[in-house]
């Protein structure tokens, strides 16, 4: 990935920066322009601001990868996940800190800064969010059906400000 | 708008066709759709070209004037337009076609698929792989293609109970049949314990529940319904052909072990036939993956959703069954160039109807599905085709 294609995401990737549709209240990850839960689509346009996920959230599903994505083959096997935040959005994100084969779904997690992969030896760094454990206590009993709130119209809606 | 009919059809092997370029597997499909049309060149409207990656894969970009010109066609200026869907390319190639014919514009065009995998390592082609998925929000975080379709397949076996080894077994029946398939990559046969023990790509699906890197193409040439006698006794009409899209990234669908473009344009396409998935006797769904074959039955309402793990385990969908999956292999066995994959679920299922599949073939076929998935379903194309008479 480009130079200018990868620092363009960086205040995304950095500080989890989404945004929030003032219309109807549904939050995004990475942020939108127009809000695809509004009934009518145009009247979120212009209306959505700037919203900070706060770095929690829950594994809702995971794999341990060994055939690693470019850039990362130095770091098999590792675990992959995708984490569903308070908030709503839902993440795709490395589960580190913890041995790839105990991550469960259920499992709670906050994100972390961290160096993604380098661009060969002498190519720029990639740095961005991965997720650690919460802690031991963390581990929620497996709770089978479906898979928790969307971002939708039913979905709770965690009233975070804007940090 | 006009019915729009498939009057030939054209395939080469699929396979690591080392000694063959871009060029000759894009000539010998569409030559052999063409002479099995019976179709003068001097009738042809235009070209459509279905192809994923030939800028990365074998660095030529404008490759639809290349195919056309290399089939002799260059100086007719007929028009070339090449169609990119990811992995569902070709089914998209054949859906400009249909548009193409049934409005009226074009008569008849060959729709033509062509993708060359083997020309770059295969770490080269697997990063080409995932870039069907989000790089900036998926891949740049450490995803693979055949990661997430493992998270797909977790989630599954979390919900529903699906097990190891019920998503062992749609390879073992994909290679099943691509051992009857003369084009298919592979011809081996598999057992449930050789898939279980393959190496780990990501968890849980390891190296035999992934698709191969294939080179390979295909070709298939429509026209309108009126004439179609003129040149074949059993033309096959296109009854529908629909397709939809969902969000790029599989972390922002409503439900990820649903594939919502499949369940609407499925949908769509039943409503435009006036069919549904129990009048299907033939499907080539999406065994790009173990898991994705499985979820594709659920999402074209060929089984309740959740069961299609123990359902497909029982051998509801192979030979003798009400509908059969993947008797071409499917990407399994067949294999996977991408922008052909799509065109030649089509080639089988109209050789299927039209009773040619010899060893393969499932008797008395007169309805059949062809379902075409682009990344982690960003895109799906589904096409029905029914026999005339």
């Amino acid at each position: 990935m480009s130079i200018a294609r990868f620092w363009r995401e960086t205040p995304r990737r950095y500080n989890l920066g989404g945004s929030k549709c003032t219309v109807c209240g549904t939050v995004y990850f990475p942020p939108r322009a127009v809000c695809p839960e509004c009934t009518s689509h145009r009247q979120s346009i212009e209306r959505m601001v700037p919203f900070q996920l706060s770095g929690e959230g829950e594994v809702i599903s995971y794999t341990v990868v060994h055939d690693a994505a470019e850039g990362f083959d130095m770091q098999v096997p590792y675990a992959l996940g995708l984490v569903r935040t308070p908030e709503g959005p839902v993440l795709t994100g490395q589960i580190v800190d913890i041995e790839p084969g105990e991550v469960r779904i259920g499992l709670k997690v906050r994100a972390t800064f961290r160096k993604l992969r380098e661009e060969g030896a002498s190519g720029v760094i990639h740095y961005g969010y991965k997720f650690t454990p919460l802690d031991d206590s963390g581990v929620l009993p497996p709770a089978r059906g479906p898979v928790g709130p969307v971002p939708g119209k039913d979905a709770p809606r965690a009233e975070r400000s804007p940090a | 708008m006009r019915e729009v009919a498939v009057l030939g059809v054209g395939q080469t092997r699929f396979g690591e066709l080392w000694d063959r370029s871009f060029r000759e597997i894009g000539i010998e499909a569409g030559l052999q759709a063409l002479v099995d049309a019976k179709l003068s060149s001097t009738d042809l409207g235009g070209l459509f070209l279905g192809n994923m990656a030939s800028g990365a894969l074998i660095d030529q970009e404008h490759i639809a004037p290349l195919i056309l010109d290399a089939t002799g066609l260059g100086h007719r200026h007929l028009p070339a337009v090449r169609v990119e869907g990811g992995g569902a390319s070709g089914a998209l190639a054949l859906h400009q076609g249909y548009l193409a014919v049934a409005s009226g514009l074009y008569d008849y065009v060959v729709v033509g698929g062509a993708e060359k995998l083997t020309d770059v390592p295969d770490e080269t082609a697997a990063r080409i792989t995932s870039s069907a998925a989000d790089q900036e929000w998926e891949v740049v975080f450490g995803a693979t293609l055949p990661a997430l379709w493992a998270l797909v397949a977790r989630r599954h076996m979390y919900d529903f109970g699906t097990t190891r080894e019920q998503l062992a077994k749609v390879a073992v029946h994909s290679h099943e049949m691509g051992s009857k398939n003369p084009n298919a990559h592979f011809r081996n046969k598999l057992t449930v314990q050789q898939v279980m023990d393959a190496g780990p790509v990501a968890e849980p699906l390891g190296m035999l529940d992934c698709a191969p890197l294939s080179d390979g193409a295909a070709a298939v040439v429509l026209g309108p319904m009126e004439s179609a006698r003129k040149h074949t006794d059993t033309p096959i009409r296109i009854a529908a052909s629909q397709v939809a899209c969902d969000t790029m990234a599989l972390h922002q669908r409503r439900e990820i072990t649903r594939l919502d473009s499949t369940v609407v344009a499925a949908r769509r396409a039943y409503d435009q036939a006036r069919r549904t998935a129990q009048d299907v006797q033939v499907a080539e769904i999406h065994d790009a993956y173990t898991i994705s074959a499985l979820v594709s039955l659920e999402d074209l309402g060929f089984v309740e959703k959740g069961r299609s793990g123990p359902e497909f385990a029982s051998g509801r969908f192979g030979p003798g069954g009400r509908t059969v999956v993947n008797t071409s292999g499917g990407l399994k066995a067949q294999g996977r160039p991408f922008g052909a994959v799509g065109v030649a679920q089509v080639v089988e299922i109209v050789r299927q109807l039209r009773g040619e599949a010899k060893e393969r073939q499932v008797s008395g076929a007169r309805l059949g599905l062809a379902q075409d998935v682009g990344g982690t379903g960003a895109t799906t194309v589904v096409h029905l085709l029914e026999r005339e008479n």
